[in-house]
């Protein structure tokens, strides 16, 4: 990026900006009186409303790719996009509420590995938590660039400073303030960057002519009557997406999507983190209501700026895709908004590292040095591990975010690599909850094989062996390769291997609920509208009433 | 489904690991931990709310133009303004409850 992005910000807009570095700071001292224990530290005590726990847990995934991606991707595929929203998110989140949380939660884990390590043994625990590890770390350096490159272009800061910066007040709030530092920021981040969105949305709207002037615009651009739809198209690849609703209901609505919201840790911490069952159920069916409406500030801005910034679409320089949001912020935004919109695209960024460091240190420690180097000692030395693995992810996910400056269309790269780490480990999740049976060896090699073929799949692609028509393409192949290699390898092997008893696998998988458990809910939990049931019910039919005008 | 998960509520994990931190906690986490989380967000918008607003008061045509037409700070301002006000007094009117004992306690 050049310097045509640069921004016309004035003091007030830094003012706006410097206010919100000290409010986050300040959050992050604000929680530390909070911590006397290792599950305050990692898990906020477990005592966290579920309306804080579900705005984090959206927030969590508002990172980089996310604001920035699918602007681009509203610009480059039009509506289709809103695919990533109703189907690739809301039913899964739905589903982690609903069917897997009381999983989660009632065996008191503290994180996605440790489930593993009780539902199935020690290897298969060890062979997620190094791998949850590494990939949050890489993901921590390339939000991390992302928004050094944000700042660069849009701010001209250096972009060594711009990383340093970012990373070291993300360091501060989670070392002092732990998981509470970064789940409050989090919820404070969701707010500012709902408030730096939605004006580009409604000036960019008034420029086009409000809703009815955006659909006749978008008919006459390159997309044309394909970028007003949702399905129509999708009975065959011929569509701005590339996909066959066999494809988007499956490879995206199912594999890549469950794989993502069910057993990413980043995200699942914010519901471990809830003060009791009924909120960490409702935890991510909160934060599907959100989820719901965030292509309104994301993909209509992308197709304003299709239509509104010329030549967008360039395949190098200024008017990449990805830039959608950031030019429509310099054409349209007076000093004011503009420094807000500045705050919540540098709040997003550090939301999305947060995450991936947070989640990170949590299973640093409990997962790989208390589980496997230092066992018994006091609580106290945990949290002190904690703080230090925070240090050591940010320090290293600077070292990452220079490599990732290396590389033109890294984010790229590693989306597609870790959607598809991800597509193994849901398979090896279900068919450990809901089949009993199923034996800790097979769950190793379940798990170990479908990361292989997933691995395979993306490399012989990369490496021309194999072709796809897209990316995209490919990883719904690689995820469902890998899910039916996960169930035909745990087929094979369970029969073979001796199986767990009913006693070791109490309160973990279906059909063996743990009687001894009381009950924890509180005054008020039982009303109608906290039902987590009905909550998800609702939000998944508004997700299909919503695709009523796309359609 | 719904009825069976309700039943895994609360209560021992079978694993020493995790009943060690578990003890940790229910051992200290008497102290109120929580700071509440509204009052800041009410606060910093506030804030912005008025440092927005205030400049859509004196907003240069220029300015009024590239919004399009929109008094777009002064809007912003108000709906950040009133927003901040009403997360000041939800916290005001449903002060954070102390954490309340388990009633897996002893």
């Amino acid at each position: 990026m050049g310097s045509g992005l640069r921004l016309n910000m004035n003091a007030l807009d830094y003012l706006i900006l410097a206010l919100y570095f000290v409010t986050v700071l300040g959050v992050g001292f604000a929680a530390r009186r909070a911590i006397k224990t290792s599950v305050d530290f990692f898990l906020s005590g477990r005592s966290l409303p579920a309306w804080v726990t579900g705005l984090a847990f959206v927030s969590a995934n508002l990172g980089a790719l996310e604001i920035i991606g699918m602007a681009a991707n509203g610009a480059q595929y039009g509506i289709m996009t809103v695919h990533y929203y109703w189907i690739g998110a809301v039913p899964a989140m739905v589903f982690l509420g609903i069917v897997m949380m009381p999983f989660y939660y009632g065996s008191k884990v503290r994180s996605v590995p440790e489930y593993l390590r009780l539902r199935f043994n020690r290897p298969t625990h060890l062979l997620n938590a190094i791998s949850f590890a590494v990939a949050q770390v890489l993901i921590a350096g390339v939000n991390l660039y992302a928004l050094a490159l944000i700042m660069q272009a849009l701010l001209g800061w250096p972009l060594w400073i711009a990383i340093v910066v970012g990373a070291v007040i993300v360091l501060a709030y989670i070392t002092v303030g732990g998981l509470s530092g970064a789940i409050y920021n989090e919820v404070l981040q969701f707010f500012v960057i709902i408030a730096g969105l939605v004006p580009i949305t409604v000036i960019g709207l008034v420029k086009v002519g409000g809703v009815s002037g955006l659909m006749d615009a978008v008919r006459e651009s390159k997309l044309g009557e394909a970028g007003l739809h949702a399905w129509q198209g999708t009975g065959s690849t011929d569509n701005p997406l590339g996909a066959h609703w066999l494809g988007i209901v499956f490879g995206l609505g199912f594999v890549l999507s469950f794989g993502y919201w069910t057993t990413n840790f980043a995200e699942v911490q914010r519901a471990l983190s809830a003060r009791n069952m009924s909120a960490a159920r409702r935890t991510p069916i909160i934060g599907a209501y959100p989820k719901l409406l965030i292509p309104l500030v994301t993909v209509i801005p992308g197709l304003i700026a299709l239509i509104t910034v010329k030549g967008l679409g360039a395949d190098q320089g200024d008017l990449v895709y990805n830039n959608a949001i950031p030019l429509l912020m310099r054409d349209l935004l007076p000093n004011g908004v503009l420094g807000i919109a500045v705050t919540g695209l540098v709040a997003s960024f550090m939301a999305g590292m947060a995450a991936n460091v947070s989640g990170f240190n949590t299973v640093f420690t409990y997962d790989i040095w208390q589980a496997y180097f230092r066992r018994d000692r006091p609580d106290e030395y945990y949290v002190k591990v904690g703080r230090i693995a925070t240090v050591i992810a940010v320090v290293v996910g600077i070292g990452t975010a220079f490599i990732a400056a290396g590389f033109s269309n890294i984010m790229n790269y590693i989306q597609a690599l870790f959607s598809v780490f991800n597509a193994p480990l849901f398979g090896t999740f279900i068919i450990g909850m809901f089949w009993r049976r199923m034996s800790a060896l097979a769950g190793f090699w379940s798990l170990l094989s479908g990361t292989v073929v997933a691995i395979a799949t993306y490399l012989l692609y990369k490496t021309g062996v194999i072709s796809f028509n897209s990316d995209l393409e490919e990883s719904f192949w690689g995820a469902g390769l890998a899910f039916v290699t996960v169930a035909v390898v745990a087929a094979i092997i369970t029969p073979l291997t001796r199986p767990k008893t009913n006693d070791e696998l109490t309160g973990l998988v279906y059909g063996l609920s743990d009687t001894t458990l009381a009950d924890d809910s509180l005054a008020g939990d039982a009303a109608w509208y906290r039902s987590p049931v009905l909550l998800g019910v609702v939000a998944v039919v508004l997700a299909a009433l919503f695709y009523i005008p796309v359609f | 489904m719904a009825d069976n998960a309700d039943r895994y509520q609360g209560g021992e994990a079978h694993d020493p690991l995790v009943d060690e931190t578990e003890d940790a906690r229910e051992a200290s986490s008497a102290a109120a931990r929580l700071f509440d989380i509204r009052r800041v967000i009410g606060g910093l918008f506030v804030a912005y709310g008025l440092i927005v607003g205030l400049m859509g008061l004196f907003d240069s045509s220029a300015e009024i133009d590239k919004a399009q037409g929109l008094r777009i700070n002064l809007w912003a301002g108000a709906v950040m303004l009133v927003f901040g006000l009403l997360m000041l007094l939800w916290q005001r009117l449903r002060p954070t409850e102390a954490p309340p004992a388990r009633s897996d306690d002893s």
